[in-house]
């Protein structure tokens, strides 16, 4: 007799009548993921809350849908993927409740702490970072990284992360957010000079780094 | 002649989706005269390779 594994989850009344028993191990391997599943929706979602919800969607889906992951040689790598629907599912879901007055982007204003002279060329030139290379293995600047993230504001963050993290294209980021292709190319904008100048500050400034 | 606002912009935009082949041609003079906008280009490409590490490295830097 199979024996459900002590999971909250896995009491979740659904579960025993539409799951039929499975091998121990996949459920277990599936259970392996679900901290790296939580790091990548709350990054994207930025609320525990909700990126609980979507894990556990994503959990119960794999769980029923085991044959789909049979041949694939990465499971982390499947179960990303189903995550990375849920995610846009939660993100469509919040945009369509979201006001229109919600918008915390007016995409005439593009300057986010970067500044360009009335002539639009550089008030202060932007320096070259020193090995910046060798940053991408510092844990420490990931965490900068993430920060800088955390700094920008929810909308351009947003669209940001789901172009930079879930690697949507552009045209399905204006999808999912009913916004023009051009205001979502002045989001992108906007998130990147923003987390140039904000990693400028925190990392690559003169006297910034440790 | 592209201002360098302008440059940021494209540079920006070249991550999204393809050029045309007189943005190009307007960056890569640019490019010639402006090394703040050179360092900008750097700095944003690095930008998405430090979200591809983020991405898959979370696991790594869970707290």
């Amino acid at each position: 007799m199979y024996s459900f594994p002590k999971n909250r989850y896995l009491y979740n009344g659904a579960c025993h009548d539409h799951f039929k028993p499975m091998p121990a191990d996949f459920r277990s391997q599936i259970e392996g993921q679900r901290a790296y599943l939580l790091r990548f929706a709350s990054l994207q979602l930025r609320s525990t809350e909700a990126a609980e919800d979507v894990v556990q969607e994503t959990l119960l889906a794999a769980l029923a849908g085991e044959s789909g992951y049979r041949g694939q040689s990465n499971l982390r790598t499947w179960l990303t993927g189903i995550l990375k629907h849920k995610i846009v599912d939660a993100i469509r879901k919040s945009s369509r409740e979201m006001a229109a007055g919600a918008f915390d982007d007016d995409p005439e204003i593009e300057s986010l702490g970067y500044k360009f002279k009335d002539n639009a060329h550089w008030a202060e030139r932007p320096a070259a970072w020193s090995d910046p290379d060798s940053a991408l293995e510092q844990k420490q600047f990931l965490a900068a990284l993430e920060k800088c993230l955390q700094a920008l504001p929810a909308r351009t963050a947003q669209a940001f992360l789901m172009r930079e993290h879930l690697g949507l294209g552009t045209d399905e980021i204006c999808k999912e957010l009913s916004i023009t292709a051009t205001h979502c190319w002045v989001l992108l904008y906007r998130a990147r000079m923003a987390l140039r100048q904000c990693l400028e500050a925190g990392w690559f400034g003169k006297g910034a780094k440790g | 002649m592209l201002t360098c606002k302008e440059v940021t912009r494209l540079i920006s935009q070249g991550l999204d989706r393809e050029l045309s082949f007189g943005e190009q041609t307007a960056l890569r003079v640019h490019f010639v005269i402006c090394r703040g906008c050179r360092n900008v280009n750097r700095q944003l490409a690095f930008l998405r390779r430090a979200m591809q590490r983020l991405s898959s490295a979370e696991n790594e830097t869970g707290r």
